[in-house]
């Protein structure tokens, strides 16, 4: 009988165990991350994962491909240099809600507006759980955490919305419940051409669900069992999300565009052939 | 002055310390080791009528002090090294501007990012400028929990006076410790005139805030200006703890949590008749040269103790020159030497001054 764990060539076992909590959603969306990988039967050696800071910064480094650590909010103008100076690579960035969309919120926007053919996998969890909870870009009204002591009082992100204003060409959004559908998003993302966005809700039963009444992973699991509603293709500014509300769940966009280097090499081409 | 004793962390102290000096703005971005500065800010400013705000990033936070400075306000903003960095831009700014704010650099090891263990390795960012450009920020070291809360309320002061940036420099293991605080109930801050602030040009002519000077002749005289005003600076705000070094053969230079383990082994050489003193500088910029120039004048040898591969020992031997040896010991990356380790050290140079 084979023992080992199908994920076993994907994982870097030497840095096992991770560092995240028992009930935390990141492992289910890594998890759903490789299974869509093997679905795809990509060879390893084209596949490049990019990664910030934070408890989903931590991604990059337990993959077994070659994958890169940056900076805070970096990863994806770390990924867009590497897609450009190396086009045959498929680069996925995978990062958390405060990475992505505060601190590196402007390159978010700019990626999808230039319609980099790159993947962005976004855990969202609602605060900043590495260093201690606070809140963040995403954190409901209501809301509360170690920075939001009488609860938050910001409209969060709807980054679904987000994305597809600034020119993602596809857009998706699950829960860690939803792992089936997860894996199938994800490689459907990868299979894109250009910027494509899947979103992934996840719970945080340290910080986030401590303070606002999901004291366990299963807590969450069943909130998101008992309170998502899939949809195929609703209007992005109908899918924003509240504290202990139901959550809009789905693909919401999938359309062709072109890429930025769809778009360079078609306006350098008489340039190039000239200099040829 | 009344005073309440509490039972603060490094952290906590600094956020009180601010309160009480009139800071009621404050924003900042998450990082460890600094993150109680930030949870205190967002707990205890509404209740004076202030404002919290998590920034989307260090380069916002230290513009979002920016601004409610040049309205006059008393701001701060905290950070842990590689977010300090990202504050560089904001700080050589508000620098060419003078517009005074105090920001906290509670120090992680790096290069780069690093790991979360305390260090002194930001000492040449935080005592030369930091940034681009001819200008330095006042730089003050403490030691304790209480001196996270004196040294607090005296850089908005200092800020505000001199109207420029102050940093604190602490490390890891002085904001996440916790120590009794004698805490001043009726403190009030001193109120400084600013007849450069933002406040709307009703009445009088309107005014500019900012730091680019396109004629070169303009922007020098504007850097002669600065400069005067660092020269006040040194001349007035140095400050240092001397610990038994009147009659001190050897005597230990370290600052901030370095200083509190030099203290001990101060008192272990002590304990065994050899006569080791303590210069602790708490102004890091000012630096007390002439303070150092004296000790080494008198001693046989000093030996600077940091957490880093060797900063301020730069400083120390420019200020000594040849009057004595000055010897090094650091330990960096987030590891923090015992007092046995240091005084190992300190019994080598014994063992080398006599042979």
């Amino acid at each position: 009988m084979n023992t080992q764990n199908p994920l076993e060539p994907y994982l870097r076992l030497d840095r096992m165990p991770h560092i995240w909590c028992s009930g935390c959603g990141i492992g289910t969306s890594v998890n759903c991350f490789i299974r869509a990988l093997m679905d795809l039967n990509m060879p390893k050696e084209k596949i490049c994962v990019v990664s910030g800071i934070g408890c989903t910064g931590r991604v990059a480094g337990y993959l077994n491909l070659d994958s890169f650590h940056t900076t805070h909010g970096r990863a994806i103008p770390f990924a867009t240099g590497l897609k450009l100076a190396n086009p045959d690579l498929k680069v996925i960035v995978f990062s958390g809600d405060g990475d992505l969309v505060a601190i590196g919120g402007n390159h978010f926007i700019h990626a999808a507006q230039r319609n980099m053919d790159i993947t962005v996998i976004c855990v969202n969890n609602f605060n900043y759980a590495m260093t201690g909870g606070q809140y963040g870009p995403t954190t409901p009204i209501q809301a509360k955490s170690s920075t939001a002591p009488y609860g938050s009082f910001q409209m969060p992100f709807n980054l679904p919305k987000l994305a597809e204003s600034a020119g993602a060409v596809y857009v998706a959004r699950w829960t860690t419940y939803h792992v089936r559908q997860l894996r199938k998003s994800m490689r459907e993302a990868m299979n894109k051409k250009g910027f494509s966005f899947v979103e992934v809700i996840s719970q945080c039963p340290t910080l986030y669900g401590r303070k606002n009444q999901f004291r366990s992973g299963r807590d969450s699991m069943l909130w998101y069992k008992e309170h998502s509603v899939a949809r195929n293709h609703p209007l992005t500014s109908d899918i924003n999300l509240g504290f202990r509300t139901y959550i809009l769940v789905g693909k919401f966009i999938d359309i062709e565009k072109p890429t930025f280097l769809d778009g360079l090499n078609e306006r350098y081409k008489g340039v190039r052939e000239k200099i040829a | 002055m009344k005073y309440v004793t509490k039972l603060l962390k490094g952290n906590e102290a600094i956020g009180e310390g601010a309160i009480l000096a009139g800071c009621r703005y404050y924003f900042g971005y998450p990082i460890t080791p600094q993150n109680e500065i930030p949870e205190y800010m967002s707990r205890n400013l509404p209740a004076v009528g202030g404002t919290f705000v998590q920034s989307e990033s260090e380069l916002a936070a230290i513009n979002l002090v920016m601004g409610a400075a040049a309205a006059g306000g008393r701001a701060m903003t905290s950070s842990s090294s590689p977010g300090v960095s990202l504050m560089q831009e904001g700080i050589s700014y508000m620098a060419g501007m003078e517009v005074p704010a105090v920001v906290v650099n509670v120090v992680r090891g790096g290069p780069g990012l690093g790991g979360i263990g305390p260090a002194q390795s930001d000492y040449f960012q935080a005592t030369k400028g930091g940034g681009h450009g001819d200008y330095f920020t006042l730089c003050l070291a403490p030691s304790t929990a209480q001196e996270m809360l004196d040294l607090t309320i005296l850089a908005f002061d200092i800020a505000d006076r001199y109207r420029c940036v102050t940093i604190i420099l602490a490390d890891g293991l002085l904001g996440q410790m916790a120590e009794s605080v004698e805490v001043p109930l009726d403190y009030k801050p001193r109120e400084y005139k600013k007849d450069w602030i933002m406040d709307g040009c009703k009445g009088r002519p309107p005014r500019i805030v900012r730091s680019l000077f396109l004629d070169p002749a303009e922007l020098e005289k504007h850097n002669f200006h600065l400069s005067e005003k660092y020269r006040e600076i040194c001349k007035k705000e140095v400050r240092f703890e001397r610990f038994k070094t009147r009659d001190a053969d050897i005597v230990l230079v370290a600052y901030g949590t370095s200083a509190r383990i030099c203290k001990a082994v101060v008192e272990m050489a002590r304990a065994d008749g050899l006569k080791l003193g303590l210069l602790r500088p708490v102004t890091l910029y000012p630096f007390p040269e002439k303070e150092i120039r004296k000790t080494a004048e008198r001693a046989k040898a000093l030996l600077v103790v940091e957490l880093s591969m060797g900063q301020m020992v730069q400083d120390v031997k420019r200020a000594v020159g040849d009057a004595c040896p000055v010897l090094f010991k650091g330990r960096t990356g987030g590891m923090v030497f015992t007092p046995e380790e240091v005084y190992q050290s300190v019994k080598k140079i014994k063992i080398k001054d006599e042979g």
